[in-house]
């Protein structure tokens, strides 16, 4: 039977979870737009949207060297945004300070480096690689338990040291000076909060695809964000927005077959827009 | 020893020039640090340094770019470490008593994209440095006493109106304001606020001045202001320290602040002239010296 959406919400949703692919997608996807909300409201505070966008390019050359390997693709996935997260911590460092020149120069030369490798061991690979397609634009179908699993360890451990991390990691973000001074570990701080990037990035690539991180990881926040100043109410507001456009999303993506990241980008920037003009109004 | 009674034109190399009140360590002595001397990798930054700040006191941290102004609250907060001669910071070693010690670093601007309350800011300066994240609901008697000195603190500089508001939509004077209060959170007793004027208006580098003197007097708190313009400052402060050519002169702006002092400390000559609206001018000062200091870079 195909799905055909109807007016009726309860059959929708009948119709929604009546195959365990769906189930899964709809698990992982909202596990990872928790992460993603949370890890990318710091992001946007940080403005560290381009590390973002590379690290979600690690994930090229992690799906194919793992594939290459003989691997499970997901850990090629992690291992490699953590590495390019390392690499681009330790990169960037001048006489042990971030510097924010050296940062951009190696964040461009890491994503070309990923990008490059990820074409290597794709030939190496010689097979067929599920599709470089659903790489880099995602799939929700095929989402396995164990998947899911994963992805949930994953997401409560990066909450976690990012709960834990929290406010000093707020005042590093906004206020780097006195933050110092005031005994906060600046520096450790932001090599940790890269690498819990690495895992989110690399989490929300297994589902929406490498070049579409972005809307799952800026889009919910920098919406948030635009929409109140209030500390506590734009994080909830992020993972809202964050876990509604997923779900959102999915169910366009069952319905009308389109693909689950056309979906999910055009509705959280819509609603990135929205926000935006809303905010120009007002003044 | 050499005081500010100093000959005009004579030149000072090799001694030190102390400050020119009674010398000695005085029991009120927040701040003492006695033949200090600090560098930039092999660059002396400034050496044979007494000076002390006085509990109470509001002392301004005077002289050209790349003398050391900054330098000097850097080792007062033990960011900074002497090369030679002691610091006493609050009867403790320099970073000894970090949390009774306010600080505002130089010049920080927060763009029209920032959307952090101004409140948000202040606050930082409480708990700023505290891991883990408060579950909502619990410890609510902590929170609602954080709130309750977050508001004290905004009232103090006259902040409320544009607490709330994100730190990117207000003003460089009012931003200036909110970051006094973050720098006020913890009731230092020592408070060293550096270049807050710098970049404001003349009427909110008044204000801000007359603001930093009014915390000093109602709070007794010791304030060191590192600026590079002494004359909105010069009807509100106690004492200054200048520091130029490698070393530092302490006194009251009228002592220190002289033709016969500043080209002794210079070592070159300089001259003070009062204008006819009462600001001061220091013309002939040589450029910034060979070192520069980080903070200015």
């Amino acid at each position: 039977m195909n799905p055909s959406f109807s007016v009726n919400p309860i059959s929708d949703l009948d119709q929604l979870l009546q195959y365990p692919f769906m189930v899964h997608a709809l698990a992982a996807g909202t596990i990872v737009a928790v992460i993603a909300a949370l890890v990318g409201w710091f992001v946007v505070l940080r403005r560290e949207s381009f590390v973002c966008h590379t690290l979600s390019v690690m994930s090229f050359p992690g799906a194919s060297g793992a594939a290459l390997a003989g691997l499970p693709l997901a850990s090629g996935y992690f291992v490699f945004a953590v590495g390019g997260a390392l690499a681009i911590a330790f990169g960037s460092r001048i006489g042990g300070k971030r510097s924010a020149t050296a940062e951009s120069a190696v964040v461009g030369t890491v994503g070309a480096v990923a990008l490059a490798l990820g074409f290597l061991f794709l030939s190496l690979y010689g097979g067929i690689l599920e599709s470089v397609e659903t790489l880099l634009f995602g799939s929700f179908v095929g989402i396995t338990a164990a998947q899911v699993r994963t992805l949930l360890v994953v997401a409560l451990l990066a909450g976690g040291v990012l709960a834990f991390v929290g406010r000093p990691l707020f005042y590093a973000s906004v206020d780097e000076r006195s933050a110092r001074a005031d005994g906060v570990p600046v520096q450790a701080l932001s090599v940790v909060f890269l690498v819990l990037l690495g895992l989110a990035v690399a989490a929300i690539a297994q589902i929406v695809g490498v070049l579409l991180t972005f809307a799952l990881l800026v889009a919910p926040a920098a919406t948030a964000q635009l929409v109140t100043t209030r500390l506590r109410l734009s994080l909830a507001l992020a993972v809202t927005l964050s876990v509604l456009e997923t779900w959102a999303a999915l169910t366009l993506a069952y319905f009308t077959n389109a693909a689950l990241g056309f979906c999910l980008t055009t509705i959280s920037l819509v609603l990135f827009a929205a926000a935006r003009v809303a905010r120009e109004r007002r003044g | 020893m050499r005081d500010s009674s100093a000959p005009c034109g004579e030149r000072v190399q090799d001694e030190r020039l102390v400050a020119a009140l009674p010398a000695g360590p005085s029991m009120s002595a927040v701040v003492e640090l006695r033949d200090a001397a600090v560098a930039h990798g092999a660059a002396t930054v400034w050496a044979g340094v007494d000076v002390e700040l006085r509990a109470g006191e509001f002392v301004g941290i005077l002289g050209p770019n790349g003398a050391g102004k900054s330098t000097f609250l850097e080792v007062l907060l033990g960011l900074k470490e002497l090369r030679e001669g002691t610091a006493s910071v609050l009867g403790a070693a320099p970073g000894e008593r970090r949390e009774a010690i306010g600080y505002l670093p130089q010049r920080r601007s927060f763009d029209q994209s920032v959307r952090v309350r101004g409140r948000d800011l202040v606050a930082l300066g409480l708990d700023g440095t505290r891991w883990g994240t408060p579950m909502p609901g619990l410890f609510r008697a902590r929170r609602s006493a954080l709130r309750a000195r977050v508001d004290e603190v905004i009232a103090a500089v006259g902040a409320g109106a544009y607490a709330n508001r994100p730190i990117g939509e207000c003003s460089g004077g009012e931003q200036q304001r909110l970051l006094i209060a973050q720098a006020l959170a913890r009731s230092p007793q020592l408070l060293l606020l550096d270049e807050p004027l710098d970049g404001l208006d003349l009427p909110s580098q008044a204000s801000v001045s007359a603001l930093v003197q009014r915390l000093c007097r109602r709070d007794g708190i010791t304030v060191a202001l590192v600026a590079h313009d002494v004359n909105p400052l010069l009807s509100y402060l106690d004492r200054v320290i200048y520091f130029a050519g490698g070393r530092a002169v302490a006194g009251t702006p009228t002592e220190v602040i002289t033709t016969q002092t500043l080209s002794a400390l210079y070592g070159a000559g300089v001259e003070v002239l009062r204008r006819s609206d009462g600001r001061l001018v220091v013309v002939g000062q040589p450029d910034t010296p060979a070192h520069h200091d980080h903070a200015h870079g």
